[in-house]
């Protein structure tokens, strides 16, 4: 199915970024008083991998739900490829979802579960078989077809679920934290093979996840939510970098900010700013820091030991914390935690401080 | 446990009395389905299976037991339909009075038979139909609804409607979704729900007196007319004693299945 599928998005359009997969104009959904979206504009690309990354209660999965059509938004359109579909049932989208509970359908096979897209669609049994066993050599469950969905594993469920919502085909695949409830291991082998079926496919990747990391490793480009509102959209290195919220500062990486006395005397003016952890440097308190660099006095809190590398948690002078990161090169553990409650001099490029917008709540 | 060894005797007897109430009076009745004599009389004369052969060649006791089969069946099929669209409506759509409505369909299950009987006669008669075996199995029907709505509705509450969203997401439209995820996941619940209706229905005496009329006969009937006639008794016993195979086994079934079918689902 993977060579067909790629053909016919190749058809389409230039190039992935040319055309719009999927745009959100100014969408709200509210359930009573509560706005769970709170008017969003966003265009995803055809074939880009995007993750809708954000707490819960950010509104990232209603917002996922109204693409699929679960939802009906109260104001605001939503369109699919050129097409506008607010209103159109969920029969009608050529998208479809992969379920974070997985939703098989306990009384079918595996076979019938995948195939059920194709029994729907009226398309021939002979079709619909050699689609089934194609689906499930994708998803590596060539053997399981005859199983019930109570017979297999949680990741077995989610390859299942997986292969189920590709046999149709779709332009656009959404999925609702997919690797939510599979243990750290098999979430990690499972985005690496996510990622290489939508490679493989071609399609548009619609992703929802309140985990930062996954978000940052597997997308092409990601948007953060928070409090039904989309605070940043970029690419991963984009959103890491350079946040433009302190928001997205603390939820995509630690926040370490530097506001009040420490932001006018460390760097110079008012506002919030932040420096990520590893382009901080430890340094003796009596050394001077170089001419594009800035640099604060402290004094060390806390050593939290992580195996690569270790937090120091430096008090700062001025008032306010920042986390410095450093990579155990040549230090041990033992040396690492003696440092705690010396003094430092915390040094950094100016280059690499960030002035923030402060976020709502 | 700390009860002593008297309070745990105690408990034995009252546990076997309590068995013995129950249950006597039906080994009795099954015994003298099997005496030759004619009069009920302790201690039996032997053993036959005369009256069984007698009950088979009697085309009355056929007739209503073929009735009742019908208006078991009948009942049963109307609450089964009428009791899960109820269900459906209750469960899955917010509406204005939905808890009022919910209380009402299971309130006639606690209003006296000799009520809903009488309501019911007085109801055909005004709209001037004739009393038969339809009139019977819409009286049935009053109480096997209120079966069927409970057994689908609990199921509903335990069903997840991710996969329901999952079928629409894959192109099923409404009725489809239904038929083929829906309808197979209350699938347990309608069969047990379905054999305590007919249960229900086939020994049902007092609604069925007041809605059949003077031509139709079911079998509770037919034993209440035949206890009239000394003569008849050994039969009587004899279709008693199937009445009690033919009510219990559905009843068992339906338990086994609403017990061991919910448990295995994800």
């Amino acid at each position: 199915m993977t060579v067909e599928t790629r053909r016919e998005i190749g058809e389409e359009g230039p190039g992935p970024s040319a055309s719009a997969a999927v745009r959100l104009e100014g969408v709200t959904k509210r359930f009573g008083d509560v706005a769970a979206v709170a008017g969003i504009d966003l265009e995803i690309h055809d074939g880009e991998f995007f993750s809708m990354l954000g707490p819960s209660g950010s509104g990232k999965t209603t917002t996922l739900r109204m693409i699929a059509g679960f939802e009906e938004p109260t104001s605001g359109r939503i369109w699919l490829l050129g097409r506008d579909i607010t209103g159109v049932p969920p029969f009608d989208r050529d998208v479809n979802t992969v379920f974070q509970d997985y939703a098989l359908f306990p009384h079918m096979s595996v076979a019938d579960n995948v195939g059920y897209g194709l029994l729907v669609r009226k398309v021939a049994a002979v079709e619909r078989r050699q689609r089934v066993s194609e689906a499930l050599q994708m998803v590596r469950l060539d053997d399981y077809g005859s199983r019930r969905p109570a017979q297999l594993s949680g990741g077995q469920r989610q390859r299942v679920a997986l292969a189920r919502a590709l046999i149709n085909r779709p332009r656009v695949l959404l999925l609702d934290e997919p690797l939510g409830a599979l243990d750290l291991k098999l979430r990690e082998e499972m985005q690496i093979e996510l990622k290489a079926i939508q490679q493989q496919v071609g399609i548009t990747f619609i992703y929802v996840t309140h985990d930062q990391e996954e978000a940052l490793t597997m997308s092409d480009r990601l948007a953060v939510f928070n409090a039904g509102r989309i605070e940043q959209i970029g690419s991963p290195a984009d959103v890491y970098e350079h946040p433009v919220t302190t928001f997205v500062a603390g939820f995509v990486g630690t926040s370490n900010l530097l506001t009040g006395d420490a932001a006018t005397t460390v760097i110079g003016r008012e506002g919030v700013f932040t420096v990520r952890p590893e382009k901080i440097r430890l340094a003796d308190p009596t050394s001077t820091p170089a001419d594009d660099e800035a640099s604060a006095l402290g004094r060390i809190r806390e050593v939290v030991y992580v195996g690569p590398d270790t937090r120091y948690i430096v008090a700062l002078e001025t008032g306010g914390e920042l986390v410095v990161t450093q990579q155990n090169l040549e230090t041990s553990s033992m040396e690492a935690l003696a440092t705690q409650g010396r003094s430092v001099r915390l040094t950094w490029k100016r280059r690499h401080v960030l002035s923030l917008a402060t976020s709502e709540l | 446990m700390a009860e002593s060894r008297w309070v745990r005797i105690g408990l034995r007897i009252a546990t076997g009395g309590v068995l013995v109430f129950l249950y006597l009076p039906l080994v009795i009745l099954v015994i003298y389905a099997f005496n030759p004599s004619r009069l009920q009389a302790w201690p039996p004369t032997g053993f036959t299976f005369d009256w069984f052969a007698e009950a088979a060649a009697n085309p009355a006791i056929r007739r209503a037991l073929g009735n009742s089969l019908l208006a078991g069946i009948g009942a049963t099929s109307v609450a089964l339909v009428l009791g899960t669209a109820a269900a459906l409506a209750v469960q899955r759509f917010a509406f204005f009075g939905r808890h009022t409505v919910s209380f009402l369909f299971v309130l006639p299950i606690a209003l006296p038979g000799v009520v809903t009987g009488i309501a019911l006669r007085t109801t055909f008669q005004t709209a001037g139909i004739s009393f038969g075996l339809g009139t019977i199995i819409v009286g049935h029907a009053t109480f096997c609804v209120v079966i069927a709505y409970n057994n689908v509705i609990a199921r509903l509450r335990r069903l997840p409607r991710t996969p329901e969203e999952a079928s629409a997401d894959l192109g099923a439209d409404t009725w489809t979704t239904f038929r083929r995820v829906t309808l197979p996941g209350m699938g347990t619940a309608l069969l047990s729900g379905g054999l305590l209706a007919f249960a229900l229905s086939f020994d049902e005496i007092i609604v069925t007196n007041f809605t059949a009329g003077p031509g139709t006969q079911t079998i509770p009937m037919w034993i209440f007319a035949a206890i009239q006639r000394p003569t008849e008794l050994p039969v009587v016993n004899v279709v008693a004693f199937v009445l009690i195979l033919v009510s219990t086994v559905p009843v068992y079934l339906a338990q086994r299945i609403s017990n061991g079918a919910g448990g295995s689902r994800i």
